[in-house]
């Protein structure tokens, strides 16, 4: 019950009646004469202690104030933990999309160059970023987030992801090996560390104990080789930065990743002044300055081609750059049926729109099961408000009942009812009404799911409409009788009007509860009677697309506060009564 | 009851009875008729039937026996809307979702009365009660006195030659229910309506009816005109009920002449008249109204038997004094005065003698 109920508060007051009387005196009256009016005004009034009197009423309010905050306080705090903060937190969710931006800071940089409406590929530096960038995501095991992240977008993005982040890693050996080849101390970390590190850190990270249970000494790098080696140093700093977070390890002996290998060659191959190096291992550095020219390399492109030939396609690149923003409104877009593209939002094709649909059915099934609670449990309170008290209360445990049975049961027993073999179809093939072979479908349909629910929200409607009922005094009935109105006009111009506040609470109840119900469709519904709620469920717990569930959570929301909006309009707040 | 005279009324109870479960009659072998144009008050202590038999008339409630017919018809068979009885409501009923006018123009609206005329009738009946401008202010804008003026114009718009009336000023205050029961009586002379008015307010019952029914324990005990109830009460409930009224219990000892001498309990004597006492030796209550009773002797026929009264209390009321006196052992014997010039201010403490004329003086029955 818990997932479908909404907590509603109906605030109603009579202040109509009030503001109105005002205005009674105007005309004259033959009664005038019996109203004392007093009219003077002299200044403001003083209070007993001279302080103006207007002062010292707020001063006292404000005590009494405060003293019934304190006592709404515990409410208050449960409400804004349970129900507010959720709330904001979904709204917050459903335009949330940093993941792209976190996952590929540098890719997402470099496309903003890129215009991804020519359908050119993007630049070889984009490429090299996304190497970078996935490669680390990789290593961190985020890559796959961010790949079902993308695939609600794309499809086939999620198994991109999983494939390239071992991919990477083979791009960045070819390197690594060949400078492994050509010196065995580019196989160890501590030659790295003497080459890339302050003497100070490496003092530091050597005498560096791991059970002492701090980090390991943050890099420092060595003075000029930023300068020197710039792409070497970025990655080396990324890969310590890993070693010594995320691993809890010490950089300085830990053996590089690939990509510092794939830098490496590229500071050397780009023009690297190794010659004006003069720090430790200076002898192996020019040795792999002079080697690096001659190995055996190929471009980012060529290597995330090889991966996976969606890489060289402009898709994949298109849906990251639309999905590079902190912000989104793709996902909104997705639950109205439509996607954003590079030439912004378009509808998606007919055969993939399902929430249009699904937000339909939901407000027409609401509706439909609004007024069957309203022709069901209109007679019954009439009946239960005309009774007397003792009979009244004793009916009106029957119309309770359902609340104290537990809600599955209730749907289950449904089930029992209405399926093909059960206890209807097998009375109508009973008494010949309906053929052994055609049984009736009335379960795992729409109207399964209207039955069920009608049944399951009847008291919500029955239960304001007869506390509504009971302030309507017996005698209007007569006076209109008396007046010479037939027993239907007589309802119809003088009771029923009295009784629409409570239709209008009871159906605001009814329709709220039901356009959020999720249980009963989800039993009884089958596939044509489900409603937008299962399909929030479906992404929350199966797809686990929280943006999407969160916007379209977010669009029931308004349309609810919409409805609302408009029946007090039409109909006016202060016109819901609930007893 | 089947003579003349009832076939000319207008409404008639014959022989009604009604019981609510089957086991006490709230209504018991009730006889009543009034011809048109009367305005006939109900009155009676509550929980005495007056409105059940009202319900009865106006069809909200079935008699368990006997018939009520209006007009010489028999209506006991007619649903309440089709008898064109105009009724106002002891809360005014009035229908809180629609306008004054609205309100109004329903009875005519179900009778399938053209626009035009509705608003023309509308319009007068809203003049009559003094309330033009109020069309269309909403039934819960309006003060008491305006509501029940037009509950009265909606029990009138439709011309019901009978309406009837459950207690309508028993919501508002002293000064307004004065101006209203004025206005009310003006209105039905003014139409020739027929009214069967409720209340159980006495005064009320006084000034605007010309006869009134004293209900009580389901029965009717007088009808009469107000002057007949007030000086003739035909039993001690009435006497009682009706105005203020001084009660000594005794015993009959003679009846002479048509003057009854009682003896009362404490052995003093008195005389009376005899209406609800035939023999000597019957225990009697007397009943004498407090404006009758005279403490300067010389008014009093010769030979007339007197009592001795303490004064207890000097009461000035303003137009009247009201002196109130220890009267054959009990001391809450009440005598009113008017403030004249010579009128005598009796002092507390004074021992006087009281008398009356005996035709004032009314032996009714000891219950
Ligand atoms: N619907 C009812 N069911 C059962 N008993 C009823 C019903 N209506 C009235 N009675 C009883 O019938 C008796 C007469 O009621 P009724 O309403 O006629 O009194 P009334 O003279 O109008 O009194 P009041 O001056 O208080 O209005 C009362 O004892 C009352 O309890
Ligand atoms: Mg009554």
């Amino acid at each position: 019950m818990s997932a479908s109920f909404t907590p509603f508060v109906l605030t109603f007051d009579n202040k109509n009646n009030g503001d109105d009387m005002s205005n009674a005196s105007e005309a004259p009256t033959p009664d005038d004469g019996l109203n004392l009016t007093d009219n003077e005004n002299t200044g403001p009034v003083l209070a007993a202690d001279g302080t103006p009197l207007k002062r010292s009423l707020g001063r006292a309010l404000r005590r009494q104030k405060l003293r019934a905050l304190m006592l709404i306080a515990p409410l208050l705090i449960f409400v804004l933990l349970t129900f507010i903060a959720p709330i904001a937190d979904m709204l917050f969710r459903s335009v949330e999309n940093q993941i792209v931006s976190e996952t590929l800071p540098r890719t997402v940089v470099a496309l903003d160059d890129w215009d991804s409406t020519t359908g050119e590929l993007p630049s070889e530096a984009v490429y090299e970023a996304a190497y970078y960038d996935i490669f680390i995501a990789a290593e961190r095991k985020l890559h796959t987030r961010l790949g079902s992240r993308l695939n609600y977008e794309l499809t086939g993005a999620s198994s991109l992801f999983r494939k390239s982040g071992r991919g990477l890693d083979d791009l960045g050996e070819v390197y690594q090996d060949q400078f492994e080849d050509l010196n065995e101390a580019w196989e160890d970390g501590e030659t790295w560390a003497l080459l890339m590190g302050s003497g100070d850190w490496q003092d530091k990270a050597y005498a560096w104990e791991k059970s002492s249970g701090d980090l390991a000494p943050k890099l420092e790098l060595r003075e000029g080789i930023e300068e020197l080696l710039p792409k070497t140093a970025a990655a080396y700093s990324s890969f310590a930065n890993f070693v010594r977070v995320d691993d809890g390890d010490n950089p300085a002996t830990e053996d590089p990743w690939s990509p510092v290998y794939t830098a490496f060659w590229q500071d050397l191959t780009g023009g690297a002044t190794v010659a004006s190096y003069s720090g430790p291992e200076a002898e192996l550095l020019m040795e792999a300055a002079n080697a690096a020219g001659g190995f055996e390399s190929t471009t980012f492109s060529e290597g995330f081609a090889g991966i996976d030939k969606d890489w060289a396609s402009t898709p994949i690149w298109q849906t990251i750059k639309t999905y590079s923003p902190k912000y989104t409104s793709g996902y909104f877009l997705n639950s109205v049926d439509m996607q954003k593209t590079p030439d912004g939002p378009e509808l998606r094709d007919a055969n993939e729109r399902i929430y249009g649909i699904l937000f339909k059915r939901t407000m027409f099934m609401s509706m439909v099961i609004t007024i069957s609670c309203i022709m069901l449990g209109y007679p019954v309170a009439w009946i239960l408000a005309n009774l007397p008290a003792r009979t009244a209360n004793l009916l009106m445990i029957l119309v309770l009942l359902p609340f104290w049975t537990s809600l599955l049961v209730r749907t289950s027993a449904w089930k029992v009812m209405l399926q093909q073999q059960g206890v209807i179809n097998d009375v109508l093939v009973w008494l010949g009404l309906v053929g052994d072979g055609d049984r009736l479908v009335m379960i795992n349909n729409q109207f399964g799911t209207i039955v069920a629910m009608t049944h399951i929200l009847l008291p919500f409607m029955i239960l304001p409409l007869y506390s509504v009922m009971q302030t309507i005094p017996p005698t209007y009935l007569r006076a209109a009788k008396s007046l010479g109105a037939t027993n239907w006009t007589a309802f119809w111009r003088v009771y029923f009007p009295q009784s629409v506040p409570g239709i209008g609470a009871g159906s605001i109840l009814v329709f709220i509860l039901s356009i959020g119900y999720y249980i009963t469709p989800e039993i009884v519904g089958g596939t044509t009677g489900t409603f937008i709620s299962n399909r929030i469920a479906y992404h929350i717990s199966s797809s686990l697309n929280w943006g999407l569930a969160a916007a379209l959570g977010t669009i029931l929301l308004a349309v609810v506060m919409i409805l609302y909006w408009a029946y007090d309009k039409i109909v006016g707040i202060d016109n819901v009564k609930l007893g | 009851m089947v003579d003349t005279a009832s076939r000319e009324a207008f409404v008639e109870f014959e022989r009604v009875q009604k019981s609510y479960d089957g086991e006490t009659l709230v209504v018991k072998d009730l006889n009543l008729a009034l011809p048109k144009g009367e305005f006939l008050t109900m009155l009676g202590p509550s929980g005495s039937g007056k409105t059940t038999c009202l319900m009865m008339l106006a069809g909200f409630e079935t008699a368990t026996h006997g018939d009520i017919r209006l007009d010489g018809v028999a209506i006991n068979n007619i649903p309440p809307h089709k008898r064109g009885i105009g009724m106002v409501f002891q809360n005014y009923a009035l229908f809180p979702h629609m306008t004054v006018a609205e309100n109004l123009s329903f009875p005519l609206e179900v009778r399938k009365i053209g626009k035009s005329d509705r608003e023309k009738k509308v319009k007068r009946a809203l003049e009559m009660v003094q309330m033009g401008d109020f069309g269309g202010r909403r039934p819960a804008q309006l003060s008491g006195g305006q509501q029940q003026r037009i509950a009265l114009a909606r029990a009138l718009v439709f011309e019901a030659e009978l309406v009837l009336m459950d207690e309508p000023l028993g919501a508002l205050d002293k000064q307004l229910r004065e101006h209203m029961q004025f206005e009310i009586k003006r209105i039905a002379d003014n139409l020739g309506i027929t009214v069967v008015y409720v209340t159980h307010d006495q005064t009320e019952a006084l000034t605007m009816s010309d006869r009134v029914a004293v209900f009580n324990d389901g029965k009717i005990q007088q009808l009469a005109p107000p002057d007949t109830l007030y000086e003739a009460p035909e039993n001690s409930f009435v006497a009682q009920f009706i105005g203020e009224n001084n009660t000594l219990e005794g015993k009959v000892r003679e009846i002479t002449n048509g003057v009854a001498l009682v003896e009362l309990d404490n052995g003093d004597l008195i005389d009376a008249k005899p209406i609800n006492v035939s023999k000597p030796g019957e225990r009697t209550r007397v009943s004498i109204r407090p404006e009758r009773v005279e403490f300067n002797l010389d008014r009093l026929e010769e030979g007339s038997h007197t009592l001795k009264a303490e004064v207890q209390e000097f009461i000035y009321m303003g137009d009247i004094f009201r002196t109130r006196l220890k009267v054959a052992g009990k001391d809450d014997f009440i005598i009113k005065t008017r403030n004249a010039p010579d009128q005598v201010r009796l002092k507390p403490g004074e021992v006087v003698e009281i008398g009356w004329q005996a035709e004032d003086c009314r032996a009714l029955d000891a219950n």
